[in-house]
């Protein structure tokens, strides 16, 4: 076990784990951050997307060991603010949820094509969201989400 | 944006990551649990040596069949699926124990230390083999591989075969899929010290769940309360094997008398939990120089797998079904369900219908081709309409027939009948081939003559105006619980902010059979609206003195309660109050019982459901001549379902149907090797992607449905039992090649 200092959410922590120990599960289990979700446990499904320095990440496929130093975000920690308030506003009146499941990896992974992309089209919302599965929507709604989010967020991303 | 208003009283909750689903539940002193397997797909002469597992450190304990004290083997039919293996292994899905530590992380290792010795037996890997007269017998029930034989017997075809223009004898094959909901199974149990063991569970059908529990404790119902929580999707998939694992949680919460959870990681949901049945099925269709089909004999063989599950309830909806929206007047049928030792299968969104669309689409297009007419001019003269009679016999004059109006829909929104004329069928400048395909379908709403069909409500008012609604219909993600919310306000003339849906429990809520069958809007909004109109009876004759009128002359309207003039009015704050005063509980409980269905097994005919969604759906393909890939380019969708409650939430279910029919067509299959599926997780199980899709466009038909006490029928289903085909189609206009198995494959060398 090792100490391992990182900023979670504009926060200093730090946690005691084995330097393999998965980032999910120190998310899940030790700090109860349960927004962050685990659908395959292999990097093929996004529901436990995270922002690592900025980078949209599967925490899954993220040991706690590399997380050293760094900047992680979760949807706990971006939900209040504008640019969360914004992308779940559009993702609620866009009719985007259905199971949920999925929805705060969508959400996650939208955030992180809205920061460096701020008016996508609809090819490149295909693309941003491509690492994140849903069962139910058939995607339709959630990128409706994103292009209402991108049409309302001007001076946020 | 989607057209019309969206409501969802668990948005905001889901958006935000708030929802909890049950791995996000935690107790003080929880265990963990995780499940045992063995690499054999059959054995027999089990055992199980658990002492290395017991002995590992913060081990509390390993369950095996010996420890259950009630019974292990349970089913929705034939009590046949082990919950934990007593002697004999049946498929490479099954349990043989259970080992629950203080940590997940010990009950992992000490699952790896269970031993496990058996004697292999030569496994039964195909239906051809499990019907072989020297086939072994899989099943612990019965003496054969055929576990249920349907028949349909509507006319004589055998004679009119020779006078028919035309035959088609085509033989069809699907496969094997899986549900794929993103939140695979998990329970947390509780036990409680009155000794009810509470579970929460990512499950669709809490009174299942609630049976396979007190078949394995031992205990009656009222002992175990399954509360609803958020569902991380279930399309079927989350009975059976979703029950079971909240019962495994709950026998090591009796014994251990401590809160247990079990999740499953997606390779144990995966090789576990019951899947779509593969089906063979052969078709011989007579048809005249006109397009009439005038006779069909059809047999089919739907693999069930190792367990029985609902095949007699999937193969039942394929052989009422099994000449798809045509009204054939001579129709043989025989569809069996046949064990062998691969997972089982079960219930899946679709249900025995897109296996049969698959083959019964194609067929009319072949038809057209052979006569040299336009597919949908076969379909016009064959489909049924206002007043025809089904394959089962069941005239059709008692709600809208509207095949023809929603067919017509389609075609013109996507432009059908120019672009048909395009299509290249195997010849193409360009390396891209273009083709376009449609396919129609009528589905038999909710249960039909397969089930005991009601569903309850209760309206329970409060001393301050507001109000808690609950159903027995389950919510899975679908948005069912908004629909009940919107119907209530609607009934009421209310604020939605004034009602609460109450989060439902099998102790309180009387059980309304499963959320499943395209049943939830249609069952669960009529009980709504027969529990309103007892609430609205009780307050309006409690009410009627004070608003100076008649009990019958009372309205609800505008979030108030009316008299006969303006200035006699009460708020619903002011109406509960009075009858808190005048000691009278506003409460209502209603139950709707579904309209009279009739089946007779024998002959394969009755009036098989009470009423049908219409649908039709087209689409556009691009091929590579090249690498014969194949890309969506639009989807058009049309379905005929009653009235629209939550337009928003119905179109959703519209596109996600389709896409998961798109994954049915072009991408998914439970592969496995000698009886062990090997296609454990997303990586190799590939579902559609935001990269897959085309744009969809989805059209809304609402013909009110006079069975239906809001006029609603349902959309689960209907969205996606028949793009297969209409892709399938497509790319036969496309390349001149006809696909009769699924996943759609072209290969290449074949457009040289």
């Amino acid at each position: 076990m090792t100490e391992i200092a990182f900023v979670l959410n504009n926060k200093k922590i730090s946690v005691e784990a084995e330097g393999a120990t998965r980032l999910l599960d120190i998310l899940r289990e030790d700090l109860g951050l349960t927004a962050v979700k685990e659908g395959c446990g292999e990097g093929e499904c996004g529901a436990c997307s995270v922002l690592k320095d900025g980078l949209l990440v599967n925490s899954c496929m993220v040991p706690i060991g590399t997380v050293a130093g760094c900047s992680i975000e979760t949807l706990e920690g971006l939900r209040n603010s504008d640019e969360g308030r914004c992308i779940i506003d559009a993702f609620a009146d866009s009719g985007a949820v259905q199971c949920g499941f999925c929805t705060p990896g969508m959400v996650m992974a939208s955030i992180a094509l809205l920061r460096v992309n701020a008016h996508p089209t609809i090819d490149e919302i295909k693309v941003g969201l491509s690492g994140n599965l849903c069962r139910c929507t058939g995607y339709d709604m959630i990128i409706k989400g994103v292009q209402l989010a991108s049409e309302r967020g001007e001076g946020i991303w | 944006m989607a057209e019309g208003k969206t409501f969802r009283n668990d948005g905001y909750a889901k958006v935000t990551g708030r929802a909890t689903y049950a791995d996000d539940i935690s107790f003080a002193g929880t265990l963990h649990m995780v499940p045992v397997y063995a690499d054999y797909v059959a054995a027999k002469n089990v055992v199980i040596d658990s002492s290395k597992a017991e002995a590992l450190p913060g081990c509390i304990r390993v369950l095996t069949a010996k420890d259950v004290p009630g019974i292990t083997n349970f089913g929705q039919i034939e009590q046949d699926y082990p919950m934990l293996i007593t002697d004999t292994i049946r498929s490479w899905g099954d349990v043989l124990a259970l080992t629950v530590a203080e940590t997940r992380e010990i009950a992992l290792a000490a699952a790896a230390l269970v031993e496990i010795t058996a004697d292999p037996i030569k496994p039964v890997l195909t239906m051809e083999e499990a019907l072989s007269p020297y086939a072994r017998t899989v099943p612990s029930y019965g003496d054969s591989n055929i576990v249920v034989h349907h028949k349909m017997r509507h006319g004589n075809p055998d004679p009119l075969f020779d006078e028919c223009e035309l035959i088609i004898e085509e033989d069809f094959t699907t496969q094997m899929i899986e549900q794929g909901y993103m939140e695979p199974e998990s329970a947390i149990c509780v036990p409680r010290s009155d000794g009810v063991i509470e579970i929460y569970g990512s499950m669709q059908h809490p009174f299942s769940t609630r049976r396979f529990t007190g078949a394995l404790l031992g205990e009656p119902l009222s002992n175990i309360e399954v509360y609803t929580i958020a569902v991380g999707g279930g399309f079927g998939g989350k009975d059976d094997t979703a029950a079971i694992v909240c019962a495994r949680a709950a026998l090591g919460a009796r014994i251990l008398r401590r809160p247990v959870k079990m999740t499953y990681t997606r390779e144990w949901s995966i090789r576990e939990s019951y899947k779509r049945h593969p089906y063979k099925l052969h078709y011989k269709v007579g048809v005249t120089s006109e397009g009439l089909i005038k006779a069909v004999k059809t047999e089919m063989y739907a693999d069930s797998g190792a367990y029985l599950s609902v095949t007699p309830w999937v193969t039942w909806r394929s052989t009422a079904q099994c000449c798809g929206p045509y009204a054939v007047d001579n129709v043989h049928a025989d569809v069996y369900g046949v064990a062998t030792n691969n997972l089982f299968t079960g219930a899946m969104r679709g249900f025995g219908s897109p296996q049969v669309n698959f083959a019964t689409e194609q067929i009319i297009d072949m038809i057209a081709e052979k006569l040299k007419m336009h597919p949908l001019g076969v379909r016009r003269i064959n489909m049924v309409k206002q007043g025809s009679t089904t394959v089962t016999g069941q005239v059709l004059d008692d709600h809208t027939v509207s095949m023809e109006e929603v067919m017509n829909n389609t075609v013109h929104e996507i432009g059908y009948r120019k672009k048909f004329e395009k299509c290249s069928l195997g010849k193409s400048d360009s390396d891209e081939l273009y083709g376009i395909g449609l396919a129609i379908s009528y589905r038999g709403a909710s249960l039909g003559a397969e089930g005991m069909d009601f569903c309850s409500a209760i309206i329970n008012g409060q001393y301050d105006g507001s109000i808690l609604v609950e159903t027995g219909i389950h919510e899975n993600g679908q948005g069912s619980d908004s629909v009940m919310m919107m119907v209530l306000a609607e009934e009421l003339g209310t604020n939605l902010k004034r009602i609460r849906y109450k989060r439902s429990s099998t102790s309180n809520i009387p059980d309304s059979g499963s959320t499943v069958a395209t049943r939830g809007t249609i069952m669960g909004s009529s009980s709504i609206v027969l529990a309103a109109k007892q609430f609205k009876e009780l307050l309006s004759k409690h009410l009627a003195e004070r608003l100076k009128c008649t009990p019958e002359e009372v309205t609800f309207h505008g979030d108030k309660i009316w008299g006969l003039t303006y200035d006699q009015s009460l708020t619903w704050e002011e109406a509960m109050k009075e009858l808190f005063l005048q000691r009278v509980t506003p409460y209502a409980f209603g139950t709707f019982q579904a309209p009279d269905v009739s089946w007779d097994e024998t002959n394969g005919q009755g009036n098989a459901y009470f009423t049908y969604v219409y649908s039709c759906q087209a689409a556009e393909v691009s091929v590579n001549k090249k690498t014969g890939k194949i890309k969506l380019l639009n989807i058009v969708a049309s379905h005929d379902i009653g009235k629209a409650i939550n337009k928003a939430m119905l179109l959703g279910q519209i596109y996600g149907g389709i896409t998961q029919g798109v994954g049915y067509a072009l991408m998914e299959e439970v592969t496995s090797e000698e009886g062990r599926t090997t296609s454990l997780n997303f990586d190799k199980y590939k579902i559609p992607r935001t990269t897959d899709l085309p744009e969809m466009t989805g059209i809304v038909v609402e013909n009110y449905d006079p069975h239906s006490l809001t006029g609603a029928k349902g959309i689960g289903e209907p969205a996606l039992e028949l793009i297969a085909p209409a892709i399938a189609n497509a790319v036969h206009n496309a390349t001149g090649i006809r696909c009769k198995s699924l996943p759609l494959t072209i290969n290449p060398e074949d457009l040289a």
